[in-house]
């Protein structure tokens, strides 16, 4: 972007010059008009300025320049890059697509001295899929952050405002090389580097850090425990005897509702709906049969033999972008279609930290690709796809995110309450006036 | 007696082809497919018209009718044995109107029980029916012949689990054309797997998706080719489960839904009530037994079909043409008579 920022000052800067010149060639043109040129010309660069935000680098992997823009400063901060998996389909050529088999250590060399060891931790927990759910992402983020924030000794002549920023920006790009941060995690970042750079200068150091680990406590608090209990309040509310709820996948904040609902002796039934090749259903199935409540799992595939017997949906959301689109698990827009067609009324729960600027009409400019070995299933002793790579045609494609159109979805049920999805906007310019 | 080990072979046949029938109703779908079923149900009721005992027309169709109802109780889910039977029916009725030089209903009920032109109708039947044997051969082929008019270069073609129908369909257009065929695997059975790598083989440009994928995806897509596995009276299908949700994404997104199925396909049920459409398969597919604890718990489905309603349905190609779902009716009535619907 320094190179956009002297483009526009360059062109701002020409242009003034230009009008100054005329201005004195000829002093017959009227001065206000020449004025207003002027003055329109200044604040149409400072808008290109602002406006123009670059790119992420992870969306445009078909761009070399920007590989190698990338790879430099990747080794700027010592930090090893990551090598792509397999064949791509040509759709997503612009998306990285990593392999989660081979162990992370084979796939990269992680230099112990340069980043922090609860952060190599966290990453290979990542990338193997251990830690998986934006909001389980995000807390052991905030967990991993305040480990470092803890070991962490402002070097002499330096101010702990901006050396810890810089600190962790190796440590960024070095979860993102082993998984695609996520739009939570993003918003977490954004409030960490915030607060650290809003420390006063005079600070002490104890005295700062016990700040900063305070405040992620307080984030932590706020915008996940305290928000899942007022969106279970309001869910709730939502939820009548004699209901059968249709869920898809494992989110943590839907089986939260379903848990605190059953609790609070509500009588209704749940239909697990699950799909290949993560089959995250089974983990929320079993969650909610530990609870007591009747359950019944059925695949993807049969969702138009169930749905006749549902009476709402609930679906979790990775992300809740400014269109009012909903960013989550793949899979969740055909649920929402398909009970569309139904008739069912289609309940999203999403934090609010999850809202994000991004706008996104379809499934395949953003999103993130998994390993393409996780399709091969054995039947019978027989793997159909176990010689894929060999075959030149042959492709694989396993997404993990898509966005579903904000008319399929009835209600979001948010901490500050059941907004459509068209209010997404609203709650993001309210928040930042907060802030 | 050779005439008792005729009879004995005959029976024998039967029992085998009712075997493998009751046989095939395991969740990856009959031993063989719709084609060679319909083939074989043909040559089974060839062989009884050539062998057993009659003496008119009323008698051969009452025998055919035991018969068919013997093969169609075996598998009920398995459409191409009935509306093989009933094709021979029709073929008897109209062999003997033919002898009988009259084109009348009325005349043809009353004198069905009569002994009449007996030698010339059973050369004439056993002749129709090798005439049937010859058009179930040819069915694939007159339908991936239709291939080139349908698809151009440079498209992106979904389909949904694996279709024999289709798969020469898309062979032949390759010839000539390139495109690009996404395939949707079908859990739990993953027959889309090998439909992917037949199609890979024949150096097309294959992306195998989950289930899950399908609804985003389906805004590149411009066509959607499946098969199925009975086409229903109404115009609707009876297809592989997650076929609806492919129809109604296709719809979503106004992309064309074409069908590629052989008329032996066609049946004159419509679609009923929930309980006797469905049909069900071991829910170990979808929830094994490794998963111990929770089993006893829950209630797991494992359904084979889907219906998917006329009004999502673009084109049906068949191995007389294309016709659009709104004609159904009228090819049912030219391939059936009314009074055999109900074996």
């Amino acid at each position: 972007s320094s190179i956009l920022h002297i483009a526009a000052v360059v062109v701002s800067g020409t242009s003034v010059v230009v009008y100054m010149y005329t201005w004195c060639l000829s002093s017959s043109i009227h001065i206000s008009a020449v004025v207003v040129s002027m003055f329109s010309t200044i604040i149409c660069g400072f808008l290109f300025l602002l406006v123009v935000k670059r790119l992420p680098e992870h969306v445009q992997v078909d761009d070399p320049a920007v590989v190698k823009r990338l790879a430099k400063k990747l080794e700027r901060q010592q930090i090893p890059l990551r090598s792509d998996y397999g064949y791509k389909v040509s759709l997503f050529s612009h998306l990285h697509q990593y392999s989660r088999k081979a162990p992370l250590t084979q796939q990269l060399s992680i230099p112990s001295t340069v980043i922090h060891p609860s952060i190599v931790r966290l990453g290979l927990q990542y990338s193997q899929g251990i830690v998986a759910g934006s909001n389980a992402r995000s807390v052991a983020l905030l967990h991993a952050f305040k480990q470092v924030i803890r070991d962490y000794t402002t070097p002499p002549n330096e101010e702990l405002s901006r050396d810890l920023v810089n600190k962790l920006k190796p440590y960024i790009s070095f979860l993102n090389q082993c998984r695609p941060l996520s739009a939570s995690m993003g918003n977490a970042i954004k409030y960490i580097k915030k607060e650290i750079s809003n420390i006063p200068s005079q600070c002490k150091e104890e005295e700062a850090k016990t700040k900063l680990l305070t405040c992620i406590d307080r984030y932590i608090e706020e915008k996940i425990v305290l928000a899942a209990k007022a969106i279970s309040k309001y869910a709730i509310e939502k939820i009548s005897d004699g209901d059968v709820i249709l869920v898809y996948g494992c989110s943590s904040l839907v089986n939260n509702i379903l848990c605190e609902a059953f609790e609070k002796s509500r009588k209704f039934r749940v239909i697990v709906v699950d799909s290949r090749p993560r089959l995250e259903g089974r983990e929320a199935l079993r969650r909610l049969v530990q609870r007591g409540i009747s359950c019944t799992y059925v695949l993807i595939s049969a969702l138009s033999y169930i749905l006749p017997e549902v009476s709402k949906v609930f679906l979790g959301a990775h992300a809740l972008l400014a269109n009012g689109y909903v960013m989550s698990r793949v899979g969740t827009s055909q649920i929402a279609l398909v009970a569309r067609t139904f008739n069912v009324p289609v309940l999203v729960c999403c934090e609010t930290y999850k809202f994000c600027e991004k706008v996104q009409t379809d499934s395949f400019v953003s999103n993130e690709l998994d390993d393409p070995d996780d399709l091969m299933v054995t039947r019978k002793g027989k793997t159909q796809l176990e010689n894929w790579q060999d075959v030149s045609s042959l492709g694989l494609l396993n997404l993990v995110y898509d966005v579903t159109p904000p008319d399929f979805v009835d209600l979001v049920i948010t901490d500050l309450g059941m907004i459509p999805c068209t209010s997404v906007p609203v709650v993001l310019r309210v928040k930042n006036l907060d802030q | 007696m050779p005439g008792a080990d005729k009879e004995a072979d005959l029976t024998e046949r039967i029992e085998a082809f009712l075997a493998d029938l009751k046989r095939g109703g395991c969740g990856t779908g009959p031993i063989r497919g719709s084609g060679e079923t319909a083939r074989e149900t043909t040559a089974l009721l060839r062989k009884v018209t050539a062998q057993a005992r009659w003496s008119s027309a009323g008698d051969l169709m009452e025998i055919i009718r035991k018969e068919g109802r013997r093969m169609t109780a075996a598998q009920p889910s398995e459409t191409t044995v009935g509306n093989m039977v009933l094709r021979v029916l029709k073929i008897i009725r109209e062999e003997y109107a033919r002898s009988r030089g009259s084109s009348e209903e009325t005349d043809q009920q009353e004198s069905l029980h009569k002994l009449q032109h007996f030698v010339h109708l059973k050369a004439n039947v056993i002749e129709a029916i090798n005439e049937l044997l010859t058009e179930l051969d040819g069915t694939t082929d007159n339908i991936a012949m239709q291939a080139l008019e349908h698809i151009h270069s440079n498209e992106v073609i979904m389909t949904v689990g694996r279709s024999r129908t289709v798969e020469a369909f898309l062979k032949d257009a390759a010839r000539k054309r390139k495109f690009h065929v996404i395939v949707a695997e079908c859990a739990p059975f993953c027959q889309g797997h090998e439909m992917a790598t037949n199609l890979s083989k024949a150096s097309i440009e294959t992306t195998v998706i989950a289930d899950a994928a399908i609804f985003a995806v389906m805004s590149r897509v411009n066509k959607v080719i499946i098969g199925t596995q009975t086409v229903l009276a109404n115009g609707g299908l009876r297809a592989v489960n997650g076929t609806h949700t492919v129809a109604l994404a296709a719809r979503h997104h106004s992309t064309p839904l074409i069908v590629c199925a052989p008329m032996f396909k066609l049946s004159p049920q419509f679609p009923n009530e929930e309980d006797t459409f469905h049909k069900f398969v071991s829910p170990h597919e979808v929830l094994p037994f490794t998963e111990g604890e929770i089993l006893s718990k829950v209630n797991v489905h494992c359904p084979v079909f889907d219906y998917v309603p006329p009004e999502l349905i673009t084109l049906f190609i068949s191995n007389i043409g294309g016709n659009a779902p709104s004609y159904i009716y009228r090819l049912m009535s030219e391939l059936y008579h009314p009074e055999d619907h109900d074996l």
